[in-house]
């Protein structure tokens, strides 16, 4: 089959194929079984699909592929126009990978409302891929606004205790924040009469815009803001642990593994791409509070006595991570960056899952339940070993290559930022190998450990990809960085052309 | 215009097809007000509805086929454009699906019928006068007509104390309001020497503006205001909302609301009102904020909706302030997408409230999602309309509202406006929350949803994602009688 002919209609199939699945699902009867062996057919199809992608992505290019550029409404002036470069390439695929884990770590957690189950997940894969292939602000902006309702109602309605409290607080923080992002589209919408990012990246740049130079800090600013809450970066974060601990597994594994990832991935394309030198001139403190985000995310996770609260401040100091390289303007910087990302999603993402499966059987996400499961439950300690080792940033793992790069990246900047950088990595390595210590070694003080039964074969299946692709992404993350390095190149040449105006002066 | 008007001493008769809607509407209202002593009273009951129903359908009909036959009639009082036509469809409409959405709750809450879909109709009959009415006297018999069937409608459940209530509250403090407009129209009078628009029009242009142009926008802004519950002229529409039966304030906070914008919109920009923007400005801002702080704290729906509606006023009122070009068709989209998502809002309070309006508090609506999903999916769909959010009517409606502020440098106004959407997320949200995330305190059955139940609120779903998903169409429609009324 030729390849080309495909490129135009790929990323709306990849996008939407989800929903239509969701709209399927919508007429299935309700018989649970059928309908989870539907949803995981549609995400794990969605995923092969989405495989076209980097398989016939041309590395050497740089700019955007797989366009469609088509006009949606005339008055404003919206296109359907989706793109991919290879930085968010790689965060559809990531999103297509990690939703069939979760219809399966979710097969038998959940059992009420169980069509709404999978139908609020399919609608969730189709709103974040939208996210990231969508080119016309408005259109980003819809999808953005799409990932809350469904997210919102996985929290609320399949969560925990606290349930209610955490979804409504999830809702409020990020629809508050991404009005101002709105404010912003819509100023930039008024001056260049287009949502086109394209277009509108080109008129900035040659100073088409009229007002841009007053503007253009509050402009940055509020794209920031909604991205910041997301990420979410310090001081914005106290939703995310709420989200989390009251979550349901596969929530968590999208919260985590995507969602978050948009916030990074928005600072990183439009924060970078249309405001290079208020990017610059903001970066001081924007570092700064990544590194905050990053040796204080490590420091609360170290005190947590609940283990999925662990994994999520651990998950705001590895976002800082991802700031901190995003904002060092430096190509092994962005690239480590985007390698974070990915490796995030896929090592957190598995230890949700991890988290969940243990919640399965006791219920309860205290460390001090646990202890000594090593003897009960040889199988799944070895699996969270492995993960928590990727996570920490073993040599060969995919936490690592990330993490190195981004401090490598921050040391071009400035040293200091590179040596704070760095002791976050000796916290993770510290409050997660503390807590597996805690849970899986010495003796079993609860009775009920002992017989807990290990990883059925189920869990065995949606696990052993994730691990299977932290272990390659260690092995060969060229397969991946060759494609991301022309699109971080692209991202940064402003950044070179600042520098030079700087030098000439 | 309208001296050649007056030379024909008789109507000619494509002077009738300019009002043909209304003729339409007065028939079958009348129609139905002759057969409900003949026809029994158990089941006459759908009968006199499906009446009503060919009758707004037809009216519906009535209105697009007059589109093509636009210009001046009866001595110049009568003016067909596409202007007038939008407002007659979006009113014909609306009554339509109310309707269809009364069938059940006529049955449920045992109330005689017959009257009621009379009333409709002649409600109508004045709302489309007041949307193709050039003449202020003219608009005043049409806004009376309106008004006088809303508050019959609004005490329809005669056995409930708090209807009767809302009854009364909403005659005297209506017919106060539009004795006010009614004033106002005689200030203008004294002040230009016409109750044309287009002569005032002329007279405020030409010549410097006269005090009492002023006291007479003013005064006519006060009687419009309480019609369609912007602040400070709110105060009557929690209580009569939360009184009046569902389906009914689901007509009379969209229908007569939309009638009542389109002549602010005739006055404010036909006739060019002097003093516009600072009026609105505060009226706006008074009214979002009013709105949706009142709302924040209500515990029984039918009243949050009503504070919701309050703050709804404000947005559109936003688009007044305005310039001309582009804030007229954003206020009138915003009227169209409001409609339909308060109608179908309304119909599932209307479905859920059960005999007597028993159910009606918020918690009775804990555990709605399992109980009957898909009626709290598409109250659902509603109330994200209402918020704002991306897919649907509302949020284009808002969309263009505070664009076309941000054009005119109401950068203020905007900023309030656009958190005002974000307090109204909360409360809509605490709907949705309460539906899908508490289980029922107790077990309340799940009464089935008839066939015209859910025609109406299908057709409301689909009108709020049509507006959403396609707005251009209607916009363009909205733009092009802008453009006719601005000339």
């Amino acid at each position: 089959m030729n390849a080309e002919k495909w490129s135009p209609v790929i990323l709306t199939l990849v996008t939407f194929i989800p929903l239509a699945g969701a709209l399927l699902l919508l007429l299935l009867p309700r018989r649970d079984r059928d309908i989870r062996i539907f949803s995981l057919v549609v995400t794990l199809f969605t995923f092969v699909l989405s495989l076209h992608l980097p398989v016939h992505f041309h590395r050497a290019l740089s700019g955007f592929q797989y366009e469609i550029d088509r006009a949606w409404i005339p008055t404003p002036n919206i296109h359907y126009h989706l793109g991919v470069d290879g930085i968010s390439m790689w965060l559809v695929v990531l999103t297509t990978f990690l939703t069939p884990l979760c219809v399966l770590i979710s097969w038998k957690s959940i059992h009420e409302r169980v069509k709404e189950f999978f139908i609020i997940l399919l609608v969730l894969e189709t709103a974040l891929i939208g996210v990231f292939v969508a080119l016309d602000l408005f259109v980003f902006y819809f999808f953005w606004e799409a990932t809350l309702i469904p997210m919102a109602l996985l929290i609320g309605m399949y969560g925990h205790g606290r349930r209610v409290y955490a979804a409504v607080k999830f809702f409020m923080y990020t629809m508050i924040a991404s009005v101002f992002m709105l404010a912003a589209i819509l100023w930039l919408y008024a001056k260049v009469g287009t949502f086109d990012f394209v277009t509108i990246q080109d008129a900035i740049r040659s100073g088409q815009v009229g007002n841009f130079a007053g503007a253009a800090q509050w402009l940055f600013l509020g794209f920031f803001i909604a991205f910041a809450v997301k990420v979410p970066l310090f001081p914005f974060h106290t939703w995310l642990p709420d989200a989390h601990v009251e979550a349901p597994t596969a929530g968590s594994v999208l919260l985590a593994g995507v969602l978050l990832k948009m916030g990074t991935y928005g600072m990183l394309r439009f924060n970078l791409g249309l405001f290079p030198e208020q990017a610059r001139a903001n970066a001081w403190w924007v570092m700064i509070l990544a590194l905050i985000g990053i040796i204080y995310g490590a420091l609360v996770a170290l005190v947590q006595p609940n283990m999925k609260k662990l994994i999520a401040y651990s998950s705001i100091s590895h976002l800082g991570f991802v700031v901190l390289g995003i904002f060092s303007f430096t190509q092994a910087g962005l690239d480590g960056a985007t390698f974070v990302m990915l490796a995030h999603g896929v090592s957190t993402g598995a230890l949700f899952m991890l988290a969940g499966i243990l919640y399965e059987r006791r219920h309860t996400y205290e460390i001090s339940e646990f202890g000594g499961l090593a003897s009960s439950m040889p199988m799944y300690a070895s699996f969270f070993l492995f993960v928590v080792l990727a996570s920490v940033g073993l040599p060969l793992l995919n936490g690592f290559i990330g993490e190195f790069l981004v401090l490598s990246g921050a040391f071009q900047d400035r040293a200091v930022y590179g040596i704070l950088g760095a002791t976050g990595i000796i916290w993770s390595a510290g409050y997660l190998l503390w807590m597996y210590q805690r849970v899986f070694y010495g003796k079993i003080t609860h009775p009920v450990n002992e017989t807990l039964p290990d990883l059925d074969t189920r869990e065995r299946v949606a696990l052993l990809p994730a691990a299977a692709a932290a272990l390659v992404m260690g092995v060969a993350p060229l397969l991946w960085l060759n494609a991301i390095d022309p699109a971080v190149q692209t991202a940064l040449a402003p950044f070179a052309q600042l520098a030079s105006k700087v030098v000439g002066q | 215009m309208i001296s050649a008007g007056m030379t024909q001493a008789i109507p000619q008769g494509v002077e009738y097809v300019r009002i043909l809607p209304e003729i339409v509407l007065s028939l079958f209202g009348m129609a139905i007000m002759v057969l409900e002593p003949l026809v029994d009273e158990r089941s006459n009951q759908k009968l006199l509805g499906l009446i009503a129903l060919t009758g707004s359908v037809a009216a519906i009909a009535a209105s697009l086929y007059q589109s093509q036959f636009p210009g001046m009639g009866f001595w110049g009082m009568v003016k067909i454009d596409a202007f007038s036509t939008f407002f007659h469809v979006l009113v014909t409409a609306i009554a339509a699906v109310v309707i269809l959405s009364s069938f059940e709750y006529m049955q449920v809450q045992q109330i005689r019928a017959g009257e009621y879909y009379g009333l409709i109709l002649f409600g109508a009959v004045g709302m489309c006068l007041m949307s193709s009415a050039v003449e202020l006297v003219l608009i005043f018999i049409a806004l009376e007509i309106s008004s006088i069937s809303t508050y019959v409608l609004a005490g329809f459940r005669r056995r409930a104390a708090i209807s009767s209530e809302a009854s009364l509250k909403y005659f005297l403090l209506g017919s106060f309001a539009t004795a006010f407009f009614l004033y106002g129209v005689a200030l203008m009078f004294g002040a230009t020497g016409s109750t044309s628009i287009s002569v005032i029009a002329e007279a405020l242009r030409s010549s410097a503006i006269p005090m009492l142009a002023y006291a007479g926008i003013a005064f006519m802004f006060v009687g419009l205001g309480f019609k369609v519950a912007a602040a400070p002229f709110h105060v009557w529409t929690p209580d009569v909302y939360e009184g009046a039966p569902a389906p009914v304030v689901g007509f009379m906070s969209t229908a007569p609301k939309a009638a009542a914008f389109a002549v602010l919109l005739r006055i404010m920009f036909e006739a060019n009102a002097p003093g516009r923007v600072w009026l609105i400005w505060v009226a706006a801002a008074l009214s979002m904020t009013l709105g949706n702080v009142g709302a924040l704290v209500q515990q029984n729906v039918k009243r949050l909706l009503a504070y919701s509606s309050i703050a709804h006023a404000g947005y559109v009122l936003v688009a007044f302030a305005a310039l001309p070009n582009n804030g007229v068709p954003a206020a009138m989209f915003y009227t169209a997408s409001y409609a339909a998502m308060n109608v179908g809002a309304f119909a599932v309070v209307g479905h859920l409230a059960g005999a007597g309006e028993r159910y009606v508090s918020l918690d009775d609506y804990a555990g709605l999602g399992r109980r009957s999903p898909v009626l709290a999916a598409s109250l659902t769909i509603f109330l994200l309309s209402l918020i704002g959010i991306p897919m649907t009517g509302g949020f284009f409606a808002k969309f263009y509202v505070f664009s076309a502020a941000l054009q005119a440098n109401l950068v203020g106004l905007t900023i309030i406006g656009v958190l005002n959407s974000a307090v109204g997320a909360y409360y809509y949200l605490r709907i949705i929350v309460v539906m899908y995330m508490r289980e029922a305190r107790e077990e309340l059955p799940a009464v089935p949803v008839s066939p015209a139940l859910g025609t109406a609120l299908a057709i409301s779903v689909a009108a709020t994602l049509y507006l959403g998903l396609l707005p251009g169409r209607v916009l363009e429609f909205a733009s092009r009688s802008a453009a006719e009324l601005l000339h």
